[in-house]
C-alpha cells in the first residue's frame, strides 16, 4: 500500500504554501502539488502591496491580522521576503475624488483600517515626495509592501524545512473520491490523501469541477510595470481613491507602478500582452503623485493573473457535499490576506474553531461567471 | 492616432531595410522604425554627420549604397526612433522626437540584429575594458579610439576587424588573444574562398595586423584583467580547443583598454515577447525562432529575419531581407504570384550558397560550455544587479530550474540591460546544473524592448484625461 498522506494541497501560490506548512506544523503529513514552481504565478508576480486603503470592507479585519503576520514574516517563515512596514496614503485630486475617498475611508475606518483623511499639505509632510496637487488624502499607519518575487523562494524553504513533501512541476489531471479519502491523478503516479485543499488561483473552478462543483471564476490581468533604479524619490505606499493605483519604492531604489489597469490574457496563457496605452495611462497617474518619477526609466513590465468570484469575496471553506475536500483562494487583493486566511482554514482543518469566519462557498455554487467587472 | 501601413519592418540594418525596401518595390505601403539615425546596423553604421574621413572601408561603401537605395524607394524610414512595445496584433509604439507614436499593419517584420557575448572573468567590469561591438561603434561611427594602448581579445571575425581598424585608425594594439587556434582559421578558409570580396578583407585585416607588428596569441583567452580604478593589465592563458583553460605559461600584457567579445546572440526579443515558437541553437547564437524558408514565424504575418533570427552575418542578412519582403508583398496580395516564383528563388540559391560560410562564421562565434564552467565563484555574472556565479549556484541549490526562477531569485536579469549582458551566460550556468539549455528556458520577452524616460512615455496630459477606469466595489 502506497502512502497515503494526511492532507494534499493543489496549488502552490500563497494560499496553497500557507496552508501547507500551518497543516505540516500542525503535525499533519501534508504533500504540495503545483504544476509548475512554486509562486510563479500571481503570488510571484503581484505587486506584493500590503495596503488596508485598497482592501475589500469585509476583508479588512482580515489584511490586518495577515499585515501583522508580513511584518513578521522571518519569525513564522524564516524570511522577511523583503516586507518594508510604511506608511500609506490614498489621494485625492479632484472633488469627485474627495468625495469617494472620504465616503470609502470612513466605511474602511469603522471597519477597522485606522484610516485618517489629511489635507494636501498634511499628506505631503507624510510624503515628501508628493505632487502639490493633492486636495485630500486617506493616511493609514498600516501599510507596507512586500518583494512578491522573493515569496516562491521564501515558501519553498519553510516547506522543506516543515517536511512537506513538494511535487513541483507536477500538474494534476484529476482528482477522485476513494474510501478514506482522495486520489489525485499526476502523469508519474496517483498521490493518495485522506483530506484536499484546492488552493488553484484562477485555476480553482476547474479544480472544483474534479470534485463535480460548479463555482465561477474570473480572471483579471493586472498590469505592472518597475523603473530603473533611482535615488529615493518616495517613502510610502501611494495609491489613489479609485483604487486604480498603487506605487511604492523598494529599498534597492526600483519603483513598482500598478493598479490593476487590465492587460490581455487568460488561466489558460497567463498574462499575454500588456495594452500600452492602458501602462501610459497608468505611469501618467503615478507621475502625477509623484513627480520626481518622471526622470526615471521603465525597465520591465508584465501582467499577473487575479482571481475574483461572482461577489467578489473569497472562496475558503470546505467544498459542499464533499466531505475532508476544502478550497482556499480567489481572494481579492489575496496576496495581502493570504496567510492569514490560510491559517484559518487550517485551523478548520485541524477540527479547531477558526479565530474569523471562513468564506464558505455555498453562495456561490451555479452563479453566472462574473462580467467584465469596472476595471477592465 | 496610429499610422496605418501594409508593413512594419523593426531594425534598418542589411536585413530590415533590405526587406522595406523589396516590399516598398512590390507596392506596400513600408514603415522602417530604427533606433539610430541613419540605416545600416551595426555593421554598415554611418559615421557621425560632419565626421569625414579619409579612405571609406568597403563595408562603409556597403553602408552608403544601402542608404542611398532606401533614400530613392517609397519606404517611410522613420528613425531615432525607440521601439518600447509590440503587441500580436502588430500595434507597434515608439519614442521619437514628439514623444510616443503608433503604427499597425497586418504584417511585421522584426530585423532588431544580435549583442554581444562576453564571458566574465575577474575584472571584466573595471572601467577601460568594452565589448568587440562597442569598440566598432566607436571606430566607426565617431573616429575614436577605445584606448592609447588596446588589448584585444575573444573569437571570430570581430576580433581581427576591431584589431585591424585600430592599427588603420594610428591606434596602439598591444595584443591580439584569439581562443581560436591558426588552424581553424584555415579550415574556414575554402569556406571564405566562396566569398571573395571577405576573403580579400580577411587577408588585409593579416596585412594590417602584421605590418603594425602585433603580436597574435593563438588559443588564448583573458584569465584576468587588473588595475587601480581602470585596466592597467591583461593576463592571458593557454586554452584547449573548447576554450578550457589548459595550465601553460601565462602571459601578461600592459594595456589601458581591453576589447574583448565571445560572439554574437541573436536579439530575439520582439519574437520572444510575441510569443513566437523558438528553438535553442548554439551555432546560430542561442535562442532563435522558428522560421519556415521564407522568414516567417509560427505567429501568423510576423517574420524574423538576419542575426536576429539566427547569427548568419551582413551578406546572408540582406538575402534574407529582400526575400521576407518580397514574401510579405505575397502574402498581402500586392506581389503575384508568378512574379514571386520568378523573383525568389535566385535570392534563395545565393542565400544557400552563402549558408556554409554563414555557420562556419556563426560556429566560431558560439558559446564554449567549457569557457563558462569554469568561471570563478566570485566573477560577477548580471553585472547591472552585482550577481554572482555563487548565487547563482546557490539558487540552483535552493531550488531555481528555469532562468525566470533564478532571475526571482537572485535579481540576475533584472537591471537596466535587460538581462541582455548576463542572460546567455546566465542559463548557460543553470543549465550546467540543471541539464540543457531547453529546460532552463529563456527570460520571457517583456515590454519595454528597450528602456524608455517616463517623460518621454507620457508626454504632456492633463490629469482629467487619463482614463482611469471605475474604481472596484468596495
Amino acid at each position: 500500500m502506497s502512502r497515503v498522506y494526511d492532507l494534499a494541497v493543489v496549488g502552490g501560490g500563497i494560499h496553497g504554501g500557507a496552508v501547507a506548512l500551518f497543516a505540516a506544523r500542525g503535525g499533519m503529513d501534508v504533500t504540495l502539488l503545483d504544476r509548475g514552481a512554486l509562486c510563479r504565478e500571481a503570488s510571484g508576480v503581484n505587486a506584493g502591496t500590503l495596503t488596508m486603503q485598497m482592501t475589500r470592507l469585509a476583508l479588512i479585519p482580515y489584511a490586518l491580522k495577515a499585515h501583522a503576520m508580513w511584518a513578521s514574516a522571518r519569525d513564522w517563515l524564516g524570511h522577511d521576503v523583503g516586507v518594508t512596514v510604511c506608511d500609506g496614503l490614498s489621494l485625492a485630486f479632484t472633488e469627485h475624488e474627495a468625495e469617494l475617498l472620504t465616503a470609502r475611508a470612513g466605511k474602511r475606518r469603522e471597519a477597522g483600517a485606522p484610516i485618517e483623511i489629511v489635507s494636501g499639505a498634511r499628506a505631503q509632510a507624510v510624503e515628501p515626495g508628493l505632487s502639490d496637487k493633492v486636495l485630500l488624502a486617506g493616511h493609514c499607519p498600516v501599510d507596507g509592501f512586500a518583494n512578491a518575487y522573493l515569496t516562491g523562494l521564501t515558501f519553498r524553504r519553510a516547506l522543506l524545512e516543515a517536511s512537506v513533501a513538494l511535487r513541483e512541476d507536477t500538474p494534476v489531471l484529476g482528482v477522485e473520491r476513494e474510501a478514506g479519502g482522495f486520489a489525485l491523478r499526476t502523469l508519474a503516479a496517483t498521490i493518495r490523501a485522506r483530506r484536499l485543499v484546492l488552493a488553484g488561483g484562477v485555476w480553482i473552478e476547474p479544480m472544483l469541477a474534479w470534485l463535480g462543483v460548479h463555482v465561477p471564476v474570473k480572471t483579471l490581468i493586472n498590469q505592472l510595470a518597475v523603473t530603473e533604479r533611482i535615488r529615493p524619490v518616495m517613502r510610502t505606499v501611494v495609491g489613489i481613491a479609485s483604487g486604480l493605483l498603487s506605487l511604492k519604492q523598494y529599498p534597492h531604489g526600483t519603483v513598482v507602478i500598478g493598479g490593476g489597469w487590465q492587460g490581455i490574457g487568460d488561466p489558460e496563457r497567463g498574462g499575454v500582452e500588456l495594452v500600452p496605452e492602458r501602462l501610459i495611462g497608468n505611469v501618467r497617474l503615478a507621475c502625477h503623485a509623484i513627480p520626481a518619477l518622471r526622470g526615471a526609466r521603465l525597465a520591465r513590465a508584465w501582467a499577473g493573473l487575479e482571481a475574483e468570484t461572482a461577489d467578489a469575496m473569497p472562496a475558503v471553506g470546505p467544498v459542499p457535499g464533499v466531505a475532508d475536500a476544502f478550497v482556499c483562494g480567489s481572494v481579492h487583493s489575496g496576496y495581502t490576506s493570504g496567510p492569514y486566511v490560510a491559517r484559518l482554514l487550517v485551523e478548520r482543518i485541524l477540527g479547531r474553531e477558526p479565530e474569523m469566519p471562513l468564506f464558505p462557498i455555498e453562495r456561490l455554487l451555479g452563479q453566472p461567471r462574473p462580467g467584465i467587472t469596472a476595471a477592465a | 492616432m496610429s499610422r496605418q501601413a501594409d508593413l512594419i519592418v523593426l531594425g534598418a540594418g542589411p536585413a530590415g531595410a533590405n526587406a522595406a525596401i523589396a516590399a516598398a518595390g512590390a507596392g506596400l505601403s513600408v514603415v522602417l522604425l530604427d533606433e539610430q539615425d541613419a540605416a545600416g546596423g551595426q555593421v554598415w553604421r554611418a559615421p557621425w554627420p560632419g565626421l569625414v574621413r579619409e579612405a571609406r572601408s568597403s563595408e562603409a561603401r556597403d553602408g552608403d549604397r544601402l542608404r542611398a537605395r532606401l533614400a530613392a524607394s517609397r519606404v517611410e524610414a522613420l528613425f531615432g526612433r525607440r521601439i518600447w512595445s509590440v503587441t500580436r496584433s502588430f500595434h507597434v509604439d515608439a519614442i521619437g522626437p514628439g514623444g510616443n507614436e503608433t503604427f499597425t499593419a497586418p504584417r511585421l517584420v522584426a530585423a532588431l540584429g544580435a549583442h554581444e557575448r562576453v564571458v566574465p572573468f575577474p575584472g571584466w567590469t573595471l572601467p577601460g575594458i568594452v565589448g568587440l561591438t562597442a569598440a566598432t561603434v566607436l571606430l566607426k561611427s565617431h573616429a575614436v579610439l577605445p584606448g592609447q594602448r588596446v588589448m584585444v581579445a575573444g573569437c571570430g571575425p570581430l576580433l581581427a576587424a576591431v584589431a585591424a581598424a585600430i592599427v588603420k585608425a594610428g591606434g596602439t594594439v598591444a595584443a591580439v588573444a584569439d581562443l581560436a587556434s591558426p588552424r581553424d582559421w584555415p579550415a574556414a578558409t575554402p569556406l571564405l574562398a566562396t566569398r571573395p570580396r571577405l576573403l580579400a578583407q580577411g587577408a588585409g585585416w593579416v596585412l594590417k595586423l602584421a605590418a603594425g607588428r602585433v603580436p597574435v596569441y593563438f588559443r588564448h583567452g583573458v584569465a584576468c584583467a587588473e588595475g587601480s580604478g581602470q585596466v592597467e593589465r591583461v593576463t592571458l592563458a593557454p586554452v584547449d580547443a573548447d576554450g578550457r583553460p589548459c595550465g601553460g605559461v601565462a602571459t601578461v600584457i600592459k594595456a589601458d583598454a581591453l576589447c574583448v567579445g565571445h560572439g554574437l546572440i541573436p536579439g530575439a526579443e520582439i519574437t520572444k515577447l510575441l510569443r513566437a515558437r523558438h528553438v535553442y541553437d548554439r551555432r546560430r547564437g542561442g535562442w532563435v525562432p522558428e522560421l519556415d524558408a521564407f522568414g516567417r514565424t509560427s505567429l501568423p504575418g510576423l517574420f524574423a529575419i538576419g542575426d536576429g533570427a539566427g547569427i548568419g552575418g551582413a551578406a546572408s542578412a540582406e538575402l534574407a531581407g529582400k526575400l521576407a519582403g518580397l514574401v510579405a508583398a505575397k502574402d498581402a496580395g500586392a506581389l503575384p504570384a508568378d512574379a514571386f516564383a520568378r523573383m525568389a528563388p535566385p535570392l534563395r540559391r545565393k542565400l544557400g550558397r552563402l549558408s556554409v560560410f554563414s555557420a562556419a562564421m556563426a560556429r566560431m562565434m558560439s558559446l564554449r560550455a567549457a569557457q563558462v564552467a569554469v568561471i570563478a565563484a566570485d566573477t560577477v555574472i548580471c553585472r547591472c544587479e552585482d550577481v554572482t556565479r555563487r548565487e547563482i549556484d546557490a539558487a540552483f541549490e535552493a531550488g531555481a530550474r528555469e532562468v525566470n526562477q533564478l532571475k526571482h531569485f537572485t535579481r540576475c536579469g533584472m537591471g537596466p540591460c535587460q538581462g541582455r549582458m548576463c542572460g546567455d551566460v546566465a542559463a548557460q550556468l543553470l543549465a550546467q546544473r540543471v541539464g540543457s539549455r531547453e529546460a532552463v528556458g529563456h527570460w520571457t520577452g517583456r515590454p519595454p524592448l528597450r528602456p524608455v524616460a517616463l517623460d518621454a512615455l507620457i508626454g504632456d496630459f492633463d490629469y482629467g484625461d487619463i482614463p482611469i477606469p471605475e474604481p472596484a466595489p468596495l
